[in-house]
């Protein structure tokens, strides 16, 4: 086809040969016709470069520095690296966020799925009117929803432990910002609120893409619900389930602005604090950048290392299957 | 009944199934208001009394003329709210134009030309894409602060207007512009800037709604970079604000007045997500479910 448009241009150049001016018209044609994939990738890829490539090459030799601000800076070799393998308070933050990513992605993924099978049920009606219900809660930030979420789960007066109240003789007393051992279930509760809305409209969208003949040509054959779920469902939506864990692997490890402002700093003995948290501690509380970019790359690491096994164990998965 | 009716059909007219059906949608509803019941509360906690917030569930009942717009007053004179809501509209704004213009017009020259360089930058892009912005969080703030850019918008805007994430969208939706009508475009003497707008951008409409969304919206939320470089209270965006409030000792426990806050950082969004929600939703997952 590009080709084709060349011919064309050729073939205007060629029939304005009448005059001078007219054939620099042409000229000027062809030009903006050969530069103007150029010009159209051009601001991207200066912008790429600079603010993305840079940085990104930068942040290796920084960590080998350490810095008070950004302006004075010592190098220091690999001292970084060997004093995160050695802190303690590092190794909790990110016990803290495993545990956090764990807990998360073993509620968000089969609550999204089970929504969404719900509402692809062919007796629901208004589903659009669910379906927006269920996702809006995934639009707020996350500085917001730790704003309501700590009054949510205030102690005694909260929605939650008030709803917990409703349901159950005795209540409950779950002190949910003091006691460290309900730290990381209330950043998951508020995350699956922030979340699960999302996975469902990923999972609704798969499984109306399911074949459905599939479905029609199984019944012939006398395939039970379970059989069907099982042999048809799941495969197809298998992709979009992969793509699911991938995405909330990566934004759980991430995770910073929701316990940073839900707990306001580190939680109870510091049950609340994350590898961000840390990051950011050591970056712009303690000022020193060069620590601060080791704790990038051995998040980077640890993010690909899940990344890794979970394309490994969901490709395995897939020839068996 | 038609003979060719399907068992799920036959099903349906019993009466058993019919209460299954109720069941099925009182449990959607009951759900439906677990997920609203947090915005609820916000709204109601705005419009409350600072003794009537924790006392009761949303709203007293018995004494609806307690309710007050007080909340709302004491946000924009004891902090510059309005400053805030103003600084967060221009940056989301800015940036959000930006970044689709450059993406789509990126995205254009990576579906429909052939140059030089193309197949490194789609790979180096690709490498890139799942590698998290965090690593770059130190460098980036230091190279702001070569640029002289600490403090500033610009430093909000412009480096965030690179989505590697963004090209790729419309490569992959441009991909559908016929070629005949870029062919006929030419002919007719149209520019290949003329043929970026008036074709290919027409062309892929739903897509640029669900992705101008989704780009304003994570400017609008965004916290942790603009909470290292803007360092004036009166440059602060709503979520830097908010968050700043919490630990001042006068809204200790003005949970109303943060409640007010937080409504009005939230109800821009949610507007402007009920009107485009349509192609949001559409255009949210065509790519992954596709793919």
């Amino acid at each position: 086809m590009n080709r084709n448009s060349e011919h064309d241009i050729a073939d205007r150049s060629g029939a304005a040969s009448g005059s001078a001016a007219r054939s620099r018209a042409s000229l000027l044609w062809a030009a903006q016709y050969r530069f103007a994939p150029y010009a159209f990738v051009f601001p991207f890829v200066a912008l790429f470069g600079l603010f993305f490539l840079y940085p990104l090459l930068r942040s290796v030799p920084l960590s080998l520095q350490t810095t008070s601000g950004p302006g004075l800076m010592r190098y220091v070799g690999t001292s970084h690296y060997r004093f995160l393998l050695t802190d303690w308070l590092f190794w909790l933050a990110v016990a803290n966020t495993l545990v956090y990513a764990i807990g998360f992605l073993l509620l968000q993924v089969p609550l999204s799925l089970g929504l969404a099978l719900l509402l692809n049920s062919p007796r629901v009606r208004f589903r659009n009117a669910f379906r927006l219900a269920f996702f809006s809660s995934n639009l707020i930030g996350q500085v917001f929803v730790a704003m309501i979420f700590s009054l949510l789960l205030a102690p005694r007066y909260g929605l939650v432990n008030r709803a917990f109240g409703w349901l159950l003789p005795n209540g409950v007393e779950t002190n949910w910002r003091g006691d460290p051992r309900y730290a990381m279930p209330a950043l998951v509760l508020a995350t699956l609120w922030l979340t699960v809305g999302y996975g469902m409209v990923y999972f609704l969208a798969a499984l109306q893409a399911v074949d459905q003949e599939l479905y029609e040509a199984s019944q012939v054959d006398g395939a039970g619900a379970w059989s069907q779920f099982w042999h048809i469902t799941l495969p197809g939506i298998r992709p979009v389930g992969v793509f699911l864990i991938l995405v909330g692997t990566i934004a759980a490890l991430s995770l910073f602005e929701l316990p940073f402002v839900f707990f306001q700093g580190a939680g109870p003995r510091f049950a609340g604090f994350t590898i961000v948290e840390y990051l950011y501690a050591q970056g712009f509380e303690a000022g020193d950048l060069g620590m601060a970019a080791a704790v990038g790359w051995v998040l980077v690491a640890l993010i690909l290392i899940v990344a890794l096994v979970q394309i490994k164990v969901s490709g395995a998965g897939r020839d068996t299957a | 009944m038609i003979p060719r009716a399907t068992i799920s059909d036959r099903r349906s007219s019993q009466p058993g199934s019919q209460l299954g059906t109720l069941f099925l949608h009182l449990v959607l509803a009951v759900l439906a208001f677990g997920v609203l019941a947090p915005f609820l509360w916000m709204l109601c906690a705005s419009f409350k009394e600072r003794h009537d917030v924790m006392e009761h569930a949303f709203l007293p009942w018995a004494h609806l003329d307690r309710l007050t717009l007080g909340n709302f007053r004491t946000l924009f004179h004891a902090v510059p709210f309005g400053r805030w809501l103003i600084n967060s509209l221009f940056v989301s704004s800015v940036y959000t134009v930006l970044v689709v213009t450059l993406s789509s017009l990126g995205g254009f020259a990576l579906a429909k030309y052939r140059f030089f360089g193309k197949r490194p930058l789609m790979a180096m892009m690709f490498a890139t894409m799942l590698m998290p912005g965090l690593v770059m969080l130190p460098s980036s703030y230091e190279l702001m602060y070569r640029f002289g850019w600490l403090n500033s918008y610009a430093a909000l805007i412009i480096p965030g207007a690179v989505s590697v994430f963004g090209m790729f969208l419309f490569r992959q939706t441009m991909l559908s512009v016929p070629d005949e009508l870029l062919h006929a475009g030419r002919v007719d003497g149209c520019s290949e800037l003329r043929l970026w707008w008036d074709v290919a951008v027409p062309t892929v409409r739903p897509m640029i709604g669900a992705y101008t969304l989704l780009s304003f919206l994570a400017a609008w939320n965004s916290y942790l970079w603009p909470q290292v470089i803007l360092q004036d209270q009166s440059k602060y965006t709503i979520p830097i604000g908010l968050a700043g409030m919490l630990g001042l000792p006068q809204f200790e426990s003005q949970y109303g007045v943060l409640m007010a806050g937080a409504t009005l950082g939230v109800l821009p969004v949610l507007t402007l997500f009920i009107i485009l929600q349509k192609d949001f939703i559409a255009g949210l997952t065509s790519g992954a479910v596709k793919g």
